[in-house]
């Protein structure tokens, strides 16, 4: 199978033969290499669902900032709340805002 | 000083003598090779083909093609390539002889450019789509069908096996990597093979929707897909270091790409490395193109280029990037039947790692069929998953025919 010399003329059946092992070496490969992206995906997410040490809080600590505004009490009409949600932030990453400095009042799918 | 023998004696020396001198023996086929690089240029400047690349391309071929100008010389490159000369393999005597271009091509020999484009490549590449949902591996896996296949066609038009494996790389839809096979196993076609690489990479938009439409149903292509999960930073800087080990653990000969490929990822995501990502993505990113783009064109040397062997690269790699977007396409038909219906199967057809190209035209042909469907970062996955995919086939076709 393996050839020496960069002149090397190859028959149909062998070239056959090393297109279907070739193809196949690329999809061992990649599955390999989905299991392990799925394992280390699982890992880190483990980890990330693990509960944090408990630590005693500290006393009398000050409460925190409050955010100058919020978002609102926001409508939707036929807006599922994902696409909602990527509409609001997209509009406060073009706007260079705080998305807890924008108020949102309503977002509405338009349909032709 | 004799003003007539001086003005003869530049006349003599001029490239216009040369190519009149020289016509029948190959002076015409410079005048050809100078049309053909003007045509390139046109289809780079006003049909923006692919600009950044065949803009370098298409000037290297003109560069090369000017009789006397002596900046590429195809004879110390056959020299250098022949067993038992005694300039083979040897550096020393293309610095000794050689002009500008085969300065600039021995970066192109060695496999620096098209390494270092792929540390570009990574540097700009988001891989927590393909995190995110790890069976897009798959996806980038079957589309890599048109490599083996047009690998299987040329051998049957009568090409050797490294030039056949060179040939089929063009279905992987990557310039760098077919550059990288090409000027190991088949240099005499480089000019051929990247030109027709990256030509086809600018006409995806038109070669993938009539093969998008043929397999898919209207139905399958409505198909909004459900957002995928939020991936770590600590993820994405695990991922690369992963890959490199693994895959070049797995496929030796490919490590060069895959770990350019995942260092220029690692400087990305890392945090730490912002300027060595800035630099990898842009100052470095420009110069190898300025180099691998003019030396790839100075290959086209007119006896070389135009011969019927061109003809066929040309139709066999329309042939590969055709067979991988229906590879990826038909695995996408599978996936959606498999998860029934939640998968587009248009998402597919960006297996072939052309990026992030594929998946616009995924993208947009998915927004054809349902304007509030969104799968450019469901695409993203298929398509960073093909240039893996792309690397690892180029390895295999390189331990197979590398010797």
């Amino acid at each position: 199978m393996f050839f020496n010399t960069l002149s090397d003329t190859i028959g149909f059946g062998e070239a056959g033969i090393t297109a279907a092992l070739g193809y196949a070496v690329v999809f061992f490969g990649l599955i390999l290499l989905m299991f392990v992206v799925v394992l280390v995906g699982k890992s880190f997410t483990a980890s990330a669902k693990k509960p944090a040490p408990v630590t005693e809080a500290p006393k009398e600590t000050p409460a925190p900032a409050t955010a100058p505004g919020s978002a609102g009490q926001l409508k939707l009409h036929n807006v599922e709340p994902k696409t909602a949600a990527m509409l609001m932030a997209i509009v406060a990453n073009k706007m260079n805002k705080p998305i807890n400095e924008l108020r949102f009042i309503s977002i509405k799918e338009v349909t032709e | 000083m004799n003003i007539a023998e001086t003005l003869l004696n530049l006349w003599n020396t001029s490239g216009f003598a040369k190519i009149f001198a020289e016509f029948l023996t190959g002076g015409w086929q410079n005048l050809v090779m100078i049309l053909i690089g003007c045509v390139l240029l046109y289809l780079a400047i006003v049909k923006k083909f692919e600009p950044l690349l065949l803009c370098g391309i298409a000037f290297g071929c003109i560069l090369t093609n000017l009789p006397g100008a002596g900046l590429y010389n195809q004879e110390l490159w056959t020299n250098f390539m022949t067993e038992g000369h005694e300039a083979y393999h040897s550096y020393g005597t293309i610095l000794k002889e050689g002009g500008l271009l085969d300065f600039f091509y021995i970066g192109v020999k060695t496999s620096i450019y098209p390494c270092l484009i792929f540390m570009g490549v990574g540097a700009m590449t988001d891989f927590g789509p393909l995190l995110s949902n790890p069976k897009s591996l798959l996806l980038g896996a079957a589309a890599q069908l048109g490599v083996f296949a047009a690998f299987l066609g040329a051998v049957a038009l009568g090409f050797t096996g490294p030039q056949a494996a060179s040939i089929g790389i063009i279905g992987g839809a990557d310039g760098p990597t077919a550059i990288f096979l090409t000027s190991q196993l088949a240099p005499e076609l480089l000019g051929a093979i990247a030109v027709a690489a990256y030509s086809y990479m600018a006409l995806i938009p038109m070669i993938q929707p009539p093969f998008m439409k043929l397999l898919t149903t209207p139905e399958m292509r409505k198909v909004k897909m459900e957002q995928t999960r939020t991936v770590s930073k600590a993820e994405k800087i695990v991922f690369p270091i992963v890959v490199t080990i693994f895959v070049a653990l797995l496929l030796p000969d490919t490590a060069p790409l895959i770990g350019c490929l995942m260092l220029g990822n690692l400087f990305k995501e890392t945090g730490v490395t912002d300027r060595l990502s800035d630099t990898a993505q842009n100052a470095l990113m420009n110069i190898v193109t300025v180099l691998l783009s003019t030396s790839v064109g100075a290959t086209m040397v007119g006896s070389n280029f135009l011969t019927g062997q061109t003809l066929k690269i040309v139709v066999l790699g329309v042939a590969a990037f055709i067979l991988s977007t229906c590879g990826g396409l038909v695995a996408g038909v599978v996936m959606y039947k498999l998860t029934k219906g939640k998968v587009n199967p248009l998402i597919g057809s960006a297996g072939v790692s052309a990026v992030p190209m594929a998946a616009r035209v995924a993208n947009k042909e998915g927004q054809k069929a349902n304007p509030s469907n969104y799968l450019l970062m469901h695409a993203m996955g298929p398509n960073v998953a093909g240039v893996i995919g792309s690397a690892i086939a180029a390895g295999f076709l390189l331990s197979v025919f590398g010797g």
